[in-house]
């Protein structure tokens, strides 16, 4: 490795190491229990980590067989699927939001017919689930689809031509070799749904307790009060460093 | 070895850093520049006199941020430099005060008081603030957070009820938003954001409104760069101009 690049590396990691340190500055110990324990940020904690688990699991349960096509099946266009797969990563949260609330919302053409059946997403948890679902979800297909692309499909044929059938060769060979790739995925499409601002305030709005999650709390805190806001930021750091930390290491680690 | 070429990359990184800034800065000569941050809910008014005032004072621009008052506060205290800061209300100016950034005693130049905004037509038939709890009726609000939000808590305290709201937003554009976008049926909003909004929402006013009165502080700041360009523009905001400019948005200006 040349050695002049250190440099840029250091700064690199400067670039995100520096400004986590800098909230560390803003932060009040005498009053950080205070903070942490008001009701604002216990049902901002609590409603983040619920509907961030259960975005994941419907990214998983969802995009995990989305991969499997992407990656496995022989379709045209399947350039284009990937591409679009990927929208949610590069477009700004907030397009996500309103696209969300254009179909759903009430005047959309999928949410008014719901709204004639009564059912109502905006304003409810399940909008949050669905905002944060959309912007994660691509995390999960595009780190299995990689995984499975570079996983030798020979094993696979093998499996088929000794006799097991696409369920079986899918189970015992397919799937085993994934899960490094698979514990990496979850892990990121859970830190990213944790995180997730922008898609939720626009389509699911604000509500303490239904639909204002822990970045929301931060920024409607941050307006009145920039000590709690700080406090709240922290504990997100801290709980997307425990979740990456914990969980992912082994996983995020290596081919996966 | 390893020293020197440190030394060249950090040499490029600089002059990037250097090269950025300058083209940040490159503005035509002689023009001058006042800075002016402005709560969000002054956006037309102080477009439209910002527009007559660089007609009437040929070279001079004027430079416009919006924002939300307390960012505003929250941006200056942090160190950034500006001519004049025109805040939502006195709260927030009194956070500008203490925290030293404010260059003289600020002075209050309009006043807003919170409407109902309600689709064209009114189909719900709201008459009352007590009309936004009926049952199945989504109503958006202002965070108490914020200047919109903690009048609609006064007006709410006023009348003796809490508005079931659906989401409290972070500013009272948000709100508005909803309602003319038909995913709320009613919203609290300011009489001036209503205003300009006339072609898709109406206002139901209501009497309670009269106890939550928010008050505009307009103020020229400390180490302003054009503290003579920021008096001029201050002056004028709070002058006949201004006053006519504003009450035609909707502000009260005394």
């Amino acid at each position: 490795m040349p050695g002049v690049l250190w440099v840029p590396a250091a700064l690199a990691l400067a670039l995100i190491v520096l400004p986590v340190l800098g909230l560390l500055t803003r932060v009040d110990p005498a009053r950080l229990p205070a903070l942490l324990t008001s009701s604002a940020a216990v049902d901002a904690l609590d409603l983040s980590v619920r509907t961030s688990l259960v975005a994941t699991v419907l990214s998983l349960v969802f995009g995990g067989p989305l991969a499997v096509v992407l990656a496995r099946a022989r379709l045209r266009g399947v350039r284009v699927l990937r591409a679009v797969v990927l929208l949610p990563l590069v477009l700004p949260p907030v397009v996500g939001g309103l696209a969300l609330l254009y179909l759903l919302g009430r005047t959309g053409p999928l949410g008014g017919l719901l709204d004639d059946a009564g059912l109502r997403l905006p304003y409810t948890t399940a909008a949050v689930v669905l905002a944060q679902t959309f912007v994660a979800m691509p995390f999960l297909v595009v780190g299995l689809e990689g995984a499975l692309r570079s996983a030798d499909a020979r094993y696979e044929q093998v499996a088929a031509t000794l006799g097991a059938g696409p369920w079986l060769t899918f189970r015992r060979v397919t799937l085993p070799m994934l899960l490094p790739a698979l514990g990496s995925s979850v892990v990121l499409t859970f830190a990213r749904a944790l995180g997730e601002f922008g898609a939720t305030i626009t389509f699911a709005g604000s509500l303490q307790g239904t639909t204002r999650t822990l970045p929301l709390a931060i920024y409607t805190t941050a307006q009145s009060d920039v000590d709690a806001a700080v406090a709240m930021s922290l504990l997100l750091v801290v709980l997307a460093l425990l979740v990456i930390g914990l969980a992912g290491t082994k996983a995020v680690e290596g081919r996966a | 070895m390893i020293g020197s070429r440190v030394v060249v990359a950090l040499a490029g990184f600089a002059l990037l850093l250097a090269g950025c800034s300058a083209g940040g800065s490159e503005q035509a000569q002689g023009e001058r520049t006042v800075t002016v941050l402005a709560a969000a809910s002054l956006t037309e008014s102080f477009d439209e006199l910002a527009g007559r005032f660089e007609a009437e004072n040929p070279g001079v621009r004027v430079q416009l941020d919006y924002a939300g008052s307390s960012t505003l506060v929250e941006q200056l205290t942090q160190g950034r430099r500006a001519d004049v800061f025109a805040s939502a209300d006195t709260k927030n100016m009194d956070k500008a005060s203490k925290a030293g950034v404010t260059g003289a005693e600020p002075q209050v130049f309009a006043t807003n008081e919170l409407t109902i905004a309600v689709p064209k037509g009114n189909p719900d038939h709201i008459a009352s603030l007590a009309d936004l709890n009926a049952p199945g009726r989504l109503v958006v609000q202002c965070a108490p957070q914020v200047p919109c939000g903690s009048a609609a808590q006064t007006v709410e305290q006023a009348a003796g009820l809490r508005i079931n709201a659906a989401s409290e937003e972070n500013d009272v554009k948000s709100v508005l938003r909803k309602v003319t976008a038909g995913e709320a049926d009613a919203g609290l909003v300011y009489v001036t954001d209503a205003k300009a909004a006339a072609d898709q929402v109406q206002s139901v006013e209501f009497p309670e409104s009269q106890r939550a009165i928010n008050d505009y502080p307009i103020v020229s700041l400390k180490d302003a760069p054009e503290p003579e360009l920021g008096a001029r523009f201050l002056d004028y905001v709070r002058g006949p101009v201004g006053k006519e400019v504003l009450t035609a948005h909707g502000f009260g200006a005394e």
